[in-house]
């Protein structure tokens, strides 16, 4: 059976999961192991006026409590945002200082204000539970538009009225004055719900420092460790690059959430050279909630413009974007250059303008989840294809099939320039799939029934691949966005990839190990993958945005262009034959049309022996490269999502969920089929089912799954999922990316059809029972 | 402290231990079978599931000293050597993305087939979704569980 490029293979790493013998942080657990419990505030906006430790520091096995004054005299380094927004009057972006550890006001319920260190959790829990914060408590605000709104509470001193930049982008004329030109304007607000990623693993921590050598190990819940080394180095001044060790081994699921460099990981780091103890910091659930990023809330408003012909001639959005009390390490990128450059969807459109303004709130920090900036794009965009096409009496496949952009590449008006696709194709598969011309035979029969049936579409667009080095750093960001990847052949012939890339669910030791195994035509278990640990790899820009097909297994592919070069020229000089005819086949380097042929283990040996190599060559064989991608990738394709409502209760049930992706090139369909289901399950939690909630004193009322609803197995469909893909002519591979798609693509199809069947379009996510019911009565 | 003596994948164990112990830290941190993992602190999500005395239970809410002379059953001890069908079926499917939640709902769906089966009942891709209430997956969407749920359990 193929085991190369586009084979269903079983995963490699499967059989540790299974058997329980992963290992992940939280099974970490050191030589006279102490553990930390964090003191947070209760409040959602406080001075601190002082912190009383007496109480737990007397208590037996409590090692050390220590406070913020503490680790910024220690020259620890506030927190920072990595990507500089520019405001469209020119001025920076106002970013308040986030200390780990709040030294005089916090700002947030969860924000921390000392950490207590003891023999065991149980113990540093109680601790905690007894350090006395005298707080004088500080009016509070929690939605974006009420912080920005004259007389709210101010929660940094430098970012008067609470807003952090105030962005465009786009020709607000021209997009006027093609909306005034209009036949016809559809005019839509819509709120992007604010979510939790929920990883099932909660985040954790185990730092441990050595005096001997003033070095420090970090085990860290991270999708990139290697960013995590550099950012605790150079800006949080933990340690320097060589004498911090960052693993992030076995992490069980990010969506984002574990991209970011949280206040935990840098005080236990602090913390384990204050104490000479290594010190270990697991989150439970209820931390999480107030603790880990969350992703999304936006609130919109949008006016889209049409022709008498029904084509697109502008598009104006203005956005509220709440960053919470703190700006986290991607988040001003998100509702900017990962959104509004997504808001030309699949279509051609002329004239489009965006802008953003972001406010802190006293919320947690609000930051990237899964599609980051592309779902709430993707949302807009759908909902108003669909609107307009109600409004205007036109089916919505045509109008949307009237605006498709058919010839690439294609330059939108808002930076990105689409490299490939076909829309129309992805969206026939889907309908075709989906059995639309059946549908009006199945609502017919529902409605014998009393039920309400509806029909959805999303025909979605997002950018992967993230990014060109020199573009992004243009647009503000502060690392460049390549990768890197090693290829070391060993003396027997085995193979080990070092790559930059971290996996974190996404299964690389396969995917990645099967480009090599079809590369070099050799057995699969001859090849296994090296990554999530600085000292192994050089380093890396790890995995986010969709990005560890495209430009990860790029750098694999142009690291083992060099390996191959090596290897043809030793084969061509042992066989005395031309390089050219060196031919890389079973196992063998043969040369063309000749008996003479070495073994690919020979070869590697050869290369170690160096008893007789090409004159002036190195002997080894192990190569490097970085890939710094051309452009985005442009993943795109149709969900189309069919439910039944019961008109009575609210309830909804998705009787259909199709999908048709174009990926371009697929390594492994299971593997990819697999990040499209749960991409989808998660769009549908967002639609129908989850929601932050915070009170009008900026409490947390979703603080536990008794509170915040996951979507289970009996709240989601089988899903249908297809393909139809052109190529990516940017990378090596032909790759896009498929990481995200699911969760961009699904909630406007979700929505879109839920509104359909109930013919009403004022619904907003999450449309639980009870919002689609009251939906109902409104409309009638 | 309480002295806690169980049967833990066929070994016989004694601890001398907290009260307070939870069965899952029992098995965490004194056992060091770090299979059994812990996802949430509302006994919501399921990872933490273990058999004692043959059914499933959630080890994060049941204290390790209300168990004394009990069977427990771990991830690491379903199999006598090499994999369960479940297990099996897990891989073959593509039920299982990070790996988190996995020996959670393994030892769940192995429950469920055994209960179906005692109480000869059919074990519909509907049914294994509604038994599957306690368990929460954020990678696969569930389809490939469902999958692996059936298969298993025609091989069971």
């Amino acid at each position: 059976m193929s085991t190369g490029i586009g084979a269903r293979v079983q995963r490699k790493e499967d059989k540790r999961y299974i058997t329980g013998k992963g290992k992940y942080t939280d099974d970490v657990r050191n030589e006279s192991q102490a553990y930390a419990a964090f003191v947070r505030s209760p409040h959602a906006h406080a001075n601190v006026n002082g912190i009383d430790t007496s109480a737990a520091m007397a208590m037996d096995g409590v090692i050390d409590v220590l406070n913020g004054q503490q680790l910024t005299g220690d020259g620890i380094g506030n927190i920072i945002c990595g990507w500089a927004i520019t405001s469209k009057d020119g001025s920076p972006m106002n970013m308040g200082a986030w200390s780990a550890l709040a030294t005089s006001k916090v700002r947030y319920v969860g924000d921390a204000v000392a950490v207590v260190i003891a023999e065991t959790q149980a113990l540093a829990r109680i601790a905690a539970e007894a350090v006395e914060v005298d707080y004088e408590v500080l009016p509070a605000v929690a939605a974006s538009d009420k912080a920005l709104a004259g007389g709210a509470a101010l929660i940094h001193d430098n970012a008067p009225g609470n807003l952090i930049y105030d962005w465009e982008i786009g020709d607000g004329a021209a997009t006027d004055a093609a909306l005034a030109g209009a036949a016809h304007v559809t005019e839509l607000a819509v709120t992007n719900n604010r979510l939790s990623p929920n990883a099932m693993e909660p985040r954790a921590a185990v730092a441990t420092f050595d005096e001997c050598d003033d070095h420090y190990t970090l085990y860290t819940t991270s999708q990139n460790p290697h960013v995590a080394r550099l950012v605790l180095s150079a800006f949080y001044q933990v340690a320097p690059e060589n004498k911090l060790r960052v693993i992030a081994p076995d992490v069980g699921g990010g969506f984002g959430s574990k991209i970011f460099i949280y206040p935990e990981e840098i005080t236990c780091l602090w913390a384990s050279m204050k104490t000479n103890r290594s010190v270990k910091w697991t989150s439970d659930r209820s931390e999480a909630f107030i603790t880990d990023a969350h992703g999304r809330d936006h609130i919109t408003t949008a006016k889209m413009g049409f022709d008498a012909a029904g084509k697109i001639v502008g598009f104006k959005v203005d956005t509220i974007a709440n960053f919470g009390a703190y700006m986290s390490l991607f988040s001003s990128s998100v509702p900017t250059y990962l959104y509004a450059t997504l808001l030309s969807g699949q279509y051609n459109i002329e004239n489009i303008h965006c802008n953003v303004r972001a406010a802190y709130t006293n919320t947690v920090p609000v930051d990237a989840y899964r599609g980051a900036g592309r779902p709430e794009a993707c949302f807009l965009v759908e909902r108003m294809m669909e609107t307009a096409a109600r409004e205007m009496g036109k089916d919505p496949t045509d109008l949307r099939r009237a605006n498709f952009v058919q010839e690439f590449p294609h330059q939108t008006p808002v930076i990105m320039a689409y490299d490939a696709g076909d829309f129309g194709a992805n969206l026939d598969q889907a309908m075709a799939a989906a059995d639309v011309a059946g549908f009006a035979a199945r609502k017919a029969e529902s409605a014998g029934r009393g039920k309400l049936r509806g029909l959805g579409y999303s025909s979605y667009i997002e950018a992967c691949g993230i990014a060109p080095s020199a573009a992004v750093g243009s647009l503000g960001a502060g690392v460049g966005l390549w990768e890197s990847a090693e290829v070391r052949v060993n003396p027997v012939g085995t193979i080990e990839v070092l790559t930059g890339s971290h996996s974190h669910g996404q299964g690389h030791e396969t995917t990645f190990a099967q480009i090599v195994a079809e590369r070099f035509d050799l057995p699969l278990e001859n090849v296994s993958i090296v990554h999530g640990d600085t000292d192994k790899v050089q380093f890396g820009m790890g995995t986010y945005g969709s990005r560890s097909g495209a430009v990860g297994m790029s750098a694999i592919v142009k690291a083992m262009d060099k390996v191959e070069a090596k290897v043809r020229k030793i084969a061509a000089h042992v066989l005395e034959a031309s390089e050219d005819d060196i031919v890389i086949e079973g196992g063998q380097v043969k040369v063309a049309g000749t008996d003479k042929a070495m073994g690919w283990h020979e070869v590697g040996l050869s290369a170690y022996t160096a008893h007789n190599l090409p004159p002036d060559m190195e002997p080894g064989l192990k190569e490097g490269a970085f890939y710094d991608p051309a452009n985005f990738t442009f993943p795109a394709g149709t969900y189309i999502c069919e439910v039944e409502v019961d008109p009575e209760t609210g309830v909804t049930d998705i009787v259909q969920f199709t999908a048709s992706d174009d990926f371009g090139t697929i390594i492994n369909p299971n593997i990819v089929e697999g990040q499209v289901h749960g991409g989808i399950a998660q769009g549908i939690g967002q639609a129908m089912l989850e929601q932050v909630v915070y009170d009008d004193d900026a409490q947390l009322v979703t603080g536990s799954y008794m509170d915040y609803a996951m979507p289970r197995a009996s709240d989601v469909p089988s899903f249908s999922v297809h393909h139809a893909s052109t190529t990516c002519p940017n990378n090596p591979l032909g790759m896009k990316g498929c990481g995200e798609a699911g969760a961009i693509g699904s909630p406007p199809a979700v929505i879109n059809a839920i509104t359909d069947a109930i013919g009403s379009n004022d619904l907003a996510m999450p449309a639980t029972p009870q919002a689609v019911w009251n939906a109902i009565q409104a409309a009638k | 402290m309480t002295n806690v003596s169980m049967t833990v994948n066929g070994k016989a164990v004694s601890r001398e231990v907290p009260d307070e112990t939870l069965l899952s830290e029992f098995l965490r941190e004194h056992l060091r079978l770090t299979g059994t993992h812990v996802g949430c602190d509302t006994s919501q999500c399921g990872a933490c599931v273990v058999h004692v005395n043959g059914k499933a239970v959630k080890s994060c809410s049941t204290l390790a000293a209300s168990l004394d002379g009990s069977q427990v059953t771990t991830i690491e001890g379903l199999a006598n050597g090499g994999l369960h069908p479940m297990q099996q079926a897990f891989t073959e499917n593509h039920g299982l993305q990070c790996g988190f939640c996995t020996p959670g709902m393994i030892m769940t769906s192995v429950d469920m087939v055994n209960r179906y089966k005692a109480d000869g009942k059919e074990l519909t891709a509907q049914a294994i979704r509604g038994e599957l209430a306690g368990n929460i997956c954020r990678c696969t969407g569930y389809h490939n569980i469902v999958k692996a749920v059936e298969d298993a359990a025609a091989k069971m």
